[in-house]
């Protein structure tokens, strides 16, 4: 059955089954593939995308639930956090391997929206959740706080 | 003069450096001076902003040099034909070729960083063709760390045949003496008047002139490089921050569909009977088919099972979960990973195998005024890159195309062409980019089973790991158990030292049956320990494998490193010594030494040890150089400590210390790392600091926390909640980093950090509260603080 999400502001219509996860029809039905699959289970926190502004874990996130909400992948992302967060990404190589970084990138600007200059222990907390084999983690640390900064 | 005559240069140059205006040479064939083959272009970066261009499957066109014309076919490193590597378009475009997977050790960057500089290339015109698996780039086994040290030298070969040619070509042009020509960023100028001529103006020309020979070719002094060791920032990265770039799991064709595969539970069971009526059912299904079952020994080949097709991954995902599957247990079946470790601690009691001896340890044993032992146990690992594998695979008539995250496209090609037996001809294998790769991507088992699936489906088949899959079917580190045994003299010196490890081999997974510890596996931390005590032995213990073993990062260093380096510093504490005065005392005075003098079979990470000696001052320089950075020997909180560990690898110099801090209850945290790395000539400072503390961070996530078991023959372990790894607020708030500047060989940067990562820790741990840890993980799973044996606690 065909419904209409509305993704970066745009109305996508989408014919999937059921509770497919947001994340499968990004990537498979809409060839939307910067919102990544890790673990399948929103441990790991690549799939992070942002529903109504908050970051949420897209690959548990039926797509069916989500009909009138704002959602915005990391092609989409952009206000001030989003561009001062790229910025800093880009300007120190954050990533690594860059695999995981769209959802750190969504779950740091959701951060800076929310809390414009977070400390370390504000970061940990709202990071915890997204995994980084390459361990960029204390540079991602760094770059919020100088994002924080900027924005 | 020749140009004129063969009427390409139609009129005269144009003055200054303005890009673009210099159009009087024109008819410039973009394919002339064209390099690469690269089938794949898959991203198209210029520095400081981004754009993306959709695989570029034309790019074959392109005329590859013919070997034969060029004189640099055979420099150190191999084929250096500029053409092989460089392609200069009209418009000025340098595009570089690399012919190494690129999985965020910023090989795209160094790799063009090599060439450009030589090239004096524009660097902002600079973009990467990612190439094909194919002979004609020599080595492209993206592995062992060893990216820039075979490559530096011809690809700055390459870069400076192409510079000579294109100064020679404007010299050709201005009717000068080369030498009166010189070329930098892009562009040739002259010593006589402004002129200026732009590489995408004398590509075409140059395209026609001799290639220089190697003893023709000056290659610029350290002091003149522009971009080697320079930190340059990222071409992929500026692609990351838009989610744009294609990693193996984003591939995309047309008519394409999605499969996962159900693998038998272990390594060579096999499926009894299938119902997939259920399946079938699931919306979106297309259809199951069942692959053929694995035969010992492992190599790369898939692991059987049955795959599920769908139009789309979730429902292959639900349609693999509706499967009702018997499997038939396999040789592997009575594996309990818990118990065989057990067993191999005995046989690391036993005398083993002499794989390196000095003096003679029973003596100096016997006469030592104090005897320690201790055993150490690592389990196994998985390597678990954030993206799991992934491989698409289509078929056109006999011709198959395949699209994976693999470290080494030659090597996934033949194995295809070996185990579909077809052609290698007929097959073309495109590196993606990977999301992490740690060693697992150069087994590409998954690109197999893309190629049979395709082949099965007729349409074009992407196949998807999930992380469960990643998990439970992988090429996983060796477990190993170890004993050492040292005797001290009066003054706590280390007059004898033995060191026997266990563990089943890699060539397990290629030799069915292959219990002994290989030479190269031993040469990873066992046969190279750098100690200078008279009596030294080295022993080896057999062990079977029963999972695939494969690679991981760093590999034998990682459990090698960890039992010599606690031990080192229990000597130090049975010695009643600091840790650090005592490791260099271990170390002994600065000296080179070949440990095949002492029988041992050691291969230098396929390096000559004359190139690449062992050089015991460079251990000791990076060892008093973490120290200081950690202001060794500081006063410190109740219940901090610091340790150390040094350990060579990847013929790279690298001492880490840590400062634990452990509370009363057990809680572990670590306020700070301190890294000194000597890696010879460093083409990227940045992207080298960010492989130390990736590189740390990964030796250290595994030595808390991980833990592969396998009871039944079955890995027990799933996905992220009983596989942990470190998260954001596990990581130190401190990292310091120091590159020790040198102008030496390159050695490896990707690897060399994580062996020093878990002894640092553990002795950190001991120096906070006096608790020897020598069983891994640290943790564990499940685990919140360490385990903290009551009269031990400081």
């Amino acid at each position: 059955m065909a419904r209409t999400l509305k993704i970066n502001g745009k109305d996508e219509t989408v014919d999937a089954a059921p509770g497919t996860p947001l994340l499968w029809v990004l990537r498979d039905h809409l060839k939307m593939t910067g919102t990544k699959f890790g673990c399948g289970v929103a441990q790991c926190g690549a799939c992070t995308v942002h529903i109504d502004g908050a970051p949420t874990r897209s690959c548990v996130l039926p797509h069916d639930s989500l009909e009138g909400s704002e959602i915005t992948t990391i092609e989409g992302v952009e206000g001030p956090a989003a561009d001062a967060i790229r910025e800093v990404w880009v300007e120190n190589d954050v990533p690594q391997c860059g695999y995981c970084q769209s959802g750190q990138i969504m779950a740091a600007t959701a951060l800076l929206a929310e809390n414009s200059s977070p400390t370390d222990a504000d970061i940990d907390t709202a990071m915890s959740g997204n995994i980084c084999r390459c361990a960029t983690y204390m540079s991602i640390r760094r770059a919020i706080k100088e994002a924080a900064s900027r924005a | 003069m020749f140009l004129r005559n063969m009427g390409i240069i139609p009129g005269k140059a144009q003055s200054g450096a303005d890009e673009g205006s210099g159009a009087s040479i024109t008819n410039l064939s973009r394919r002339s001076f064209v390099a690469g083959s690269g089938l794949f272009v898959i991203g198209v970066t210029l520095a400081g902003c981004s754009s993306y261009v959709e695989p570029d499957v034309d790019a074959n066109a392109f005329d590859l040099p013919d070997p034969g014309a060029s004189p640099l076919t055979q420099v150190a490193g191999g084929d250096a034909t500029p053409a092989l590597w460089i392609a200069i378009e009209e418009d000025g475009t340098v595009k570089i070729t690399c012919h190494r997977s690129e999985m965020g050790q910023q090989v795209w960057t160094s790799m063009a960083q090599i060439v450009a500089d030589e090239l004096e290339a524009d660097w902002d015109k600079v973009q990467i063709v990612q190439a094909e698996g194919h002979e004609r780039y020599g080595d492209q086994n993206t592995d062992g760390s060893r990216s820039v040290r075979y490559n530096f030298h011809r690809l700055r070969i390459a870069g400076a045949a192409m510079r000579s040619m294109l100064t020679e070509a404007a010299a050709l042009f201005w009717e000068m003496n080369p030498a009166e020509c010189s070329a930098a960023e892009g562009l040739v100028s002259n010593s006589q008047n402004s002129d200026t001529l732009s590489y995408g103006n004398l590509a075409e020309l140059a395209a026609r002139l001799e290639i220089p020979a190697e003893d023709e070719i000056n290659l610029k002094e350290p002091d003149e490089w522009r971009f080697i060791n320079k930190e340059i920032p990222s071409l992929t990265i500026p692609l990351i921050t838009r989610g744009q770039g294609t990693f193996g799991i984003d591939v995309d064709r047309p008519g394409m569909v999605y499969a996962v595969v159900a693998r038998p539970p272990q390594v060579f069971g096999r499926v009894g009977s299938v119902d997939d009526t259920a399946a079938l059912e699931v919306p979106g299904m297309l259809q199951t088919v069942r692959l053929r079952d694995a035969k010992p020994p492992a190599l790369f080949q898939p692991m059987g099972g049955v795959a599920v097709i769908a139009r789309n991954t979730w429902a292959a995902i639900q349609g693999r979960n509706a499967l009702d599957i018997e499997w038939i247990d396999g040789p592997n079946a009575r594996y309990e990973s818990v118990s065989f470790g057990e067993a191999m601690k005995r046989t690391a009691r036993r005398p083993g195998t002499v794989r390196r001896e000095r003096g003679n340890v029973q003596t100096g044993m016997a006469d030592a005024a104090q005897r320690i032992e201790a055993e150490y146990y690592a389990p196994h690992l998985s390597q678990s890159p954030m993206e799991p594998p992934s491989a698409t695979a289509q078929w056109t008539g006999d011709k198959l195309e395949v699209w994976a995250c693999v470290q080494d496209p030659q090597t996934t090609r033949q194995t295809i062409a070996d185990l579909l037996e077809i052609d290698k001809e007929n097959i073309t294998v495109n590196a993606t980019w990977l999301g992490g790769a740690f060693g697992r991507k150069s087994k590409p088992d998954f690109a197999v089973e893309a190629a049979l699936i395709a082949k099965e489906v007729g349409k074009p088949v992407k196949v998807t790991w999930t992380r469960e899959d990643e998990v439970r079917h992988g090429f996983y580190h060796s477990a190993s158990a170890q004993r050492l045994e040292a005797g001290l003299d009066e003054d706590g010196k280390c007059t004898s030292y033995l060191h026997r490890t266990v563990f089943p081999p890699i060539a397990s997974t290629f030799s069915d049956g292959m219990a002994t510890p290989t030479d190269g596996e031993m040469g990873l931390g066992a046969t190279d320990v750098p100690f200078a005590m008279p009596n030294l032995r080295v022993e080896s213990g057999d062990a079977k494998g029963h999972l695939r073993i494969g690679w991981l990062r760093s590999v034998s260093n990682i459990y090698h490193a960890f039992a010599v380096q606690s031990f080192a510093a229990e000597m130090a504490h049975a010695a009643g010594r600091d840790q650090k005065e005592y490791l260099l005392e271990l170390i002994g005075k600065a000296r080179t030494f070949d440990p095949g003098d002492e029988g041992a079979t050691y291969p230098n990470y396929d390096a000559s040890i004359e190139d690449y000696p062992i050089e015991t001052g460079r251990l000791s320089n990076v060892v008093e150089k973490a120290a200081d950075m950690a202001r060794w020997g500081r006063n410190l909180p109740e219940g901090h400590g610091l340790g150390i560990a040094v350990h060579r690898s990847f013929l790279s110099y690298i001492a880490t210390v840590i400062e634990a801090a452990v509370s009363p209850d057990g809680t572990l945290t670590i306020p700070g790392i301190w890294l000194a790395v000597d890696a010879g000539t460093v083409v990227n400072p940045r992207h080298a600091r960010a492989q130390m503390e990736g590189g740390t961070i990964y030796g250290l996530s595994n030595a808390l926390y991980g833990e592969i078991t396998a009871r039944n023959g079955a890995v027990v372990q799933d996905n992220f909640p009983s596989w942990r790894v470190m998260r954001m607020g596990e990581a130190p708030r401190e990292f310091d980093v120091e590159i020790i500047q040198s102008n030496t060989r390159p050695a490896g940067i990707g690897e060399p950090a994580t062996p020093p990562a878990a002894p640092a820790l553990t002795n950190a741990i001991f120096n906070a509260t006096g608790h020897r840890i020598r069983t891994l993980p640290i943790i564990g799973a499940r685990g919140s603080r360490l385990s903290l044996p009551e009269t031990e606690t400081a």
